[in-house]
């Protein structure tokens, strides 16, 4: 038996079963009792669990955060849903100064179980403030697991592994991805969350990212076969620690690759996975490297200038056939 | 004054700030030798605040400090030796060397740091009290932190959490008068650090932090209060460091003049006039307890001298957890 979920429903469906399953799981965030969640990931919950599991929070993302801490080392499995990760800048002392380093600076003696959950990612005209994709600062931190659900079914089933870790695990939930819909078995549920995961097989060239890019990467393969060119999509789902294994792999089967991201180029986290490449794969490269990353500017309003710094399909495609047809 | 208890407390009181006293003496000398590195903040002076307060805690209670919290650490029975062994940086030390002087951890005891980011602390205390309320409910959470913490944005988030979701917290604020080394009116509109903490309608009250068992009948009070309605309580110690904020401290900002003023109010010096006044504290009884104490930190030296060092092998473990504990 299968159903046609969302991506949101099925993050809504990953809480009920963990807030089921096991009473140290509490859910606490900005809006997410009353309001049902800003994107309405928690909406019915608060009905079914109450206000001592569904906890709305004020405004106060290092203080919540903090909680969230706390309440990890004290014995309790805190879901931590930071609103986006614009807000997240304001907790970034608690993410980054203690959820991190509170293990090894402690001696092994304290773990963090801590799943923070954060919405990202630009493209509904949100503006400057209201766009970032900032994953790769926090994949930076050791002692962090950073993950990003790209499909349905890791959507259902990050979650409930992330709750399963013993260190602080942050998901990032794309916002364009939000409504995205796909067919689930009724029994679907965790899922690993260690590897990458090859999306569509090729053989020319690799497309490689995750998250809230991975449909657009499928629907530029799409196009690429067209012209007759196959491209293999890698869809990374974790980017610390990150599946350098996987990597290789299908550059070493497509021997191109254009890594696909939509924080800005300088710094990105493209830039990171394109130096593994060319510290381990260096000599099955056939050409060179190809980011498609944000336009270095601050996210603008207006439809067409905030399209135009994105990531889209036509610069994937582009970027692909250039290094395809370089020889 | 406060009433006197018996001899045996007032000993135990005395011989615990003694403690403290001499083994930051000791660690500052140690650090002019080199063998402690890094940054090393002595609490001398406000040993009166952590032996009243700890004092009364039971085990089941956590704690949670800043990075000048050796003395917190010792009232609370973390052992010498492993606190030592942490300020040389060993791997015998309470954590492992990692931490050093501002990081103390020693799960066993209740004390979860060691917190070395002004007022993070506090929000952290808030989540274990959300914790032990759901898993020990009349178990407490307490945060020691300093004046300087309350510009900071965390303080007043974490005092309205602790509030509104009504947890058992013992916000205990140490107030010495200087952040580093700026003074308390040039940095807060309001001086007056235990307002904030009405303005949040949590119960407050200030409590002269140079008198232990001033300190210690408020603690009582306090932790009291908050095994009775699992609510917060916020005590404002006023008190004073007579070391430098740090090592590094050249101390520009005060006068010598007010630091010997303050030294009048020395907690070891009062508590021990007090004392022998009425009789309930000797001279032999000092020495006695002086010999102990000095006993007790030439060991955790010699320990500390002769602890391994951590293996260069072991720099990426507990980083992460192993896969698959709990």
């Amino acid at each position: 038996m299968s159903r046609t979920i969302s991506y949101r429903e099925a993050l809504r469906d990953a809480h009920f079963q963990a807030l089921s399953e096991d009473p140290r799981v509490f859910l606490v965030g900005e809006d997410v009792n009353c309001y049902g969640g800003t994107y309405a990931v928690s909406k019915g919950l608060a009905d079914h669990f109450g206000a001592d599991r569904v906890i709305d929070a004020p405004l106060s993302e290092s203080g919540f955060v903090g909680a969230g801490i706390g309440a990890a080392m004290g014995g309790l499995r805190p879901i931590v849903e930071v609103m986006t990760v614009n807000f997240s800048l304001l907790a970034l002392d608690q993410i980054v100064n203690a959820a991190a380093t509170l293990r090894h600076m402690s001696g092994g003696q304290i773990s963090v179980p801590l799943v923070i959950r954060m919405a990202m990612g630009a493209g509904r005209q949100l503006a400057a403030q209201h766009s970032h994709s900032l994953e790769g600062w926090y994949a930076h931190v050791p002692g962090l697991r950073v993950i990003a659900p790209a499909t349905v079914a890791d959507a259902r089933g990050m979650l409930l592994t992330a709750l399963a870790d013993p260190d602080p695990v942050i998901i990032f939930e794309h916002v364009g991805l939000l409504a995205l819909t796909d067919e689930l078995p009724e029994n679907a549920g965790a899922v690993e969350i260690d590897k990458a995961a090859v999306r569509r097989e090729g053989s020319d060239v690799s497309l490689i990212t995750w998250g809230g890019n991975l449909p657009k990467a499928l629907e530029a393969a799409k196009q690429l076969e067209a012209a007759s060119i196959s491209a293999e999509v890698l869809d990374l789902r974790t980017l610390r620690p990150l599946d350098d294994a996987a990597i290789v792999a299908t550059v070493s089967k497509t021997h191109r690759a254009v890594v696909i991201d939509e924080m800005w180029k300088t710094g990105s986290f493209a830039a990171e996975v394109c130096t593994r490449i060319v510290e381990q794969a260096f000599f099955e490269l056939d050409a060179p490297l190809r980011r498609v990353c944000s336009a270095e500017v601050p996210i603008p309003y207006a439809r067409h200038m905030e399209l135009a710094a994105l990531p889209s399909v036509a610069r994937i495609v582009q970027a692909a056939t250039e290094i395809t047809r370089h020889e | 004054m406060s009433k006197l208890p018996d001899k045996a407390r007032c000993h135990a009181l005395y011989r615990q700030m003694l403690r403290i006293r001499r083994f930051e003496e000791r660690c500052g000398e140690l650090y002019k030798q080199q063998k402690i590195r890094g940054f090393l903040h002595l609490y001398i002076g406000e040993e009166a605040i952590a032996t009243g307060v700890i004092g009364r805690l039971e085990a089941r209670d956590v704690i949670s400090a800043t990075y000048r919290e050796h003395g917190h650490a010792l009232v609370r029975g973390v052992s010498m030796r492993a606190i030592m062994a942490e300020m040389y940086g060993k791997v015998a030390g309470c954590s492992r060397g990692r931490g050093g002087s501002m990081h103390l951890f020693d799960v066993q005891h209740g004390f979860l740091g060691g917190h070395a980011i002004v007022g993070a602390g506090l929000p952290i205390a808030v989540g274990l009290a959300m914790a032990r309320k759901r898993l020990d409910q009349g178990a407490i959470s307490v945060c020691f932190f300093g004046e300087g913490a309350a510009a900071e944005g965390e303080f007043h988030e974490a005092l309205n959490l602790a509030a509104l979701w009504e947890l058992p917290v013992l916000f205990v604020c140490e107030n010495n008068g200087y952040a580093m080394g700026t003074a308390l009116a040039r940095s807060e509109s309001q001086t007056d650090i235990h307002l904030k903490a009405q303005a949040y309608r949590i119960r407050a009250e200030v409590v002269d932090g140079m008198d232990v068992l001033a300190v210690d009948e408020a603690a009582e009070r306090a932790i009291n209060a908050i095994r009775a309605d699992l609510k917060p309580y916020f005590l404002e110690c006023r008190t004073y460091r007579f070391r430098p904020h740090s090592m590094f401290d050249p101390e520009l900002y005060r006068e010598q003049a007010e630091v010997s003023e303050w030294k009048k109010k020395d907690p070891l010096l009062t508590f021990r006039t007090q004392c022998g006044k009425a009789g309930l504290l000797d001279e032999t009884a000092v020495q006695a307890m002086e010999q102990e104490i000095g006993t007790e930190i030439e060991d955790a030296v010699q320990f500390s001298e002769q602890a391994e060092w951590e293996a260069e092998s072991d720099l990426l473990k507990d980083v992460y957890s192993p896969r698959g504990a709990p």
